[in-house]
């Protein structure tokens, strides 16, 4: 922290350039919310930064009950992806860091390249074990999905959130001659809880936010909210309603939202633990 | 001795068995496949009959993937040298002890919580002329201001690598800024005294310190990089023309709608390869790092 400009021109230079940059990120979404409530003539008359003159929730409505089918198949794959996806990431990684296991250590290079591998090259080979078994287009297929694709990250936070714990508590619980499952339920797992709520953040946002593996991989009648969403808007032929194709964004765009402002600092840590490795 | 450590280490192996199949099927398995697949000559099924590199001189000669290559490279460059710039840029500004920095930080990270399928369809609508800055700019009395470069080909990926860098920059930030927190204040007192000015403090000492977040930040901003295709898809569906095609849009589509797996998976190997190359050396230091740091 320099805090060199306590006072004086530099500090009103300061206070601009952060204010300038605040209403740059905000303006899409503030355009965003008031042409949702306008209606069409006035969207075609009106400037883009006018407030509505006259105010209306219709297009909402309308939105809503369109995206409704989408939004609860978010929801439903969302529930048992987070939960799986974590519980099999926390445990890999308490495996990896307390257990020592034989080739442990290529285990963890091939989950932090694998973080990396883009989805294209799975792609194909996934869709063929999934149809193989059953369970292309299907729930269960996506939330294999989407805990396969969440593994590297989710064991890699695990593990070195489980680095950080005193060696010392699992030598003790060891000598008293608790198991494997013992210690993770009595002593680890409780201890947790921080990078529980991180692995939360990442997770639901990530998935609720992902399109490709909805696109590919759940099926016409489990297709998520954003997939739903890009069918809506991007094509319809005819007029085009932008009053409700931008009110179904927000709303698309509500959920990891209101997990954003909710969490506060919790994402800053969950995006900035993510990123330092995986 | 073998059995006694079996005895011990079963639940082990047993809890960690949904992460090994997961490795050995999809991360190592699924990957050979996809390679194997690229070297024969499979079209709508796999085939067992090997043609050697024949996939990828068609591809090579498919103007279609050199574009989406050249446009990936370009906008790679682009959105990731303009998020360190502005991030940082951000970031050094957080830092100057200002009051309402929760509120910022808020701010500028929202658009990070929402997915490339928003992003693209918000920007799409403010770079479309009739309806977006243009229409604004015209609204406010400047007649003959022109901004369609969403509709042109030749001006199309810098609106892509707009919509990308507002949403990612914020993640430059945070991660810069939790780098900048890092530096010891003695610096500061020792440069202060020494009287050279902030901006030299900044930009000769205390960046190249943060040289792992950088680096870090990279990192990540590539992965975006390679994995664009939901911010094609719903700002300009790799249009006008081919202009803002990308490799995974390019694998997709061959994929599924031309269904030329063979030309797909030979698109999808030379991306794995360009990851590798660059990801790779990365991860095995860190790896190695790490491992040399818990061998206690």
């Amino acid at each position: 922290m320099s805090g060199l400009h306590r006072n004086g021109p530099a500090r009103v230079a300061i206070y601009t350039c952060l204010i300038a940059m605040a209403l740059v990120v905000l303006g899409p979404l503030y355009v965003m919310v008031i042409t949702s409530l306008k209606h069409m003539n006035e969207i075609s008359t009106g400037n883009i930064l006018a407030l509505p003159h006259v105010p209306t929730i219709a297009p909402w409505l309308v939105s809503a009950h369109k995206l409704s089918a989408g939004f609860f198949n978010s929801v439903k794959i969302l529930i048992p992806s987070v939960i799986i996806s974590i519980a099999v990431g926390a445990i890999a990684g308490y495996a990896l860091q307390f257990w020592r296991l034989p080739g442990s250590n290529l285990l963890v290079l091939i989950l932090l390249i694998g973080a990396f591998i883009p989805y294209a090259v799975f792609i194909y080979p996934m869709v063929r074990i999934l149809a193989f078994f059953g369970l292309f287009g299907t729930l269960a297929g996506i939330v294999i999905v989407h805990t396969t694709f969440g593994l590297p990250v989710m064991t890699i936070l695990f593990k070195n959130f489980y680095s950080s714990l005193p060696i010392e508590l699992f030598k003790a619980a060891r000598i008293d001659g608790a198991g494997f499952w013992r210690i993770f339920a009595s002593i680890i797992f409780p201890m947790s809880t921080p990078i529980v709520i991180v692995a939360v953040i990442l997770q639901v946002t990530g998935i609720w936010n992902d399109f490709l593996l909805g696109l590919v991989f759940a099926g016409r009648d489990n297709m998520p909210m954003t997939v739903e969403l890009n069918n809506i808007v991007t094509t319809t032929t005819g007029t085009r309603f932008y009053n409700q194709d931008m009110a179904a964004t927000i709303l698309t765009a509500a959920v990891p939202l209101l997990v954003y402002l909710l969490s506060g600092r919790w994402f800053v840590r969950g995006i900035t633990a993510g990123a330092v490795k995986g | 001795m073998m059995k006694l450590w079996l005895r011990r280490h079963l639940s082990a192996l047993v809890a960690l068995s949904p992460a090994l199949l997961i490795v050995l099927v999809v991360y190592v398995g699924c990957t050979i496949w996809s390679v194997r697949i690229s070297l024969t000559d499979s079209h709508i099924l796999p085939s067992d009959h090997y043609v050697g590199l024949h996939n990828y001189v068609r591809l090579l000669n498919t103007d279609r993937w050199n574009t989406s290559v050249g446009n990936l490279v370009f906008f790679g460059f682009m959105f990731i040298i303009a998020s360190l710039v502005i991030g940082t840029l951000m970031a050094i500004l957080m830092d100057q002890r200002i009051k309402g920095e929760a509120l910022f930080r808020t701010i500028y990270l929202y658009p990070l919580a929402m997915s490339f399928i928003v992003t693209g369809l918000i920007w799409e609508w403010i770079l479309q002329p009739t309806l977006g800055i243009q229409k604004m700019m015209r609204n406010f009395g400047f007649a003959h201001f022109h901004f369609d470069w969403i509709n042109h080909s030749s001006t199309v990926l810098y609106t892509v690598a707009m919509a990308a860098v507002w949403q990612a920059s914020g993640l430059v930030m945070a991660i810069m800024l939790a780098g900048l927190r890092g530096v010891d204040d003695e610096i500061w007192k020792a440069a202060r005294i020494e009287g050279i000015s902030p901006v030299r403090t900044y930009a000769s000492i205390v960046l190249p310190m943060l040289g792992g977040a950088i680096a870090t930040v990279t990192v990540l901003l590539a992965l975006t990089v390679v994995r664009l295709f939901d911010l094609i898809i719903a700002m300009t569906g790799g249009g006008p023309g081919n202009a803002s095609e990308v490799p995974a849009k390019f694998i997709y589509d061959y994929l599924f709608d031309h269904q030329d797996i063979g030309l797909a998976t030979a698109a999808s190997t030379l991306m794995l390869g360009f990851v590798l190359l660059f990801i790779g050396p990365w991860q095995i230091w860190q790896w190695r790092r790490d491992v040399k740091g818990a061998a206690r």
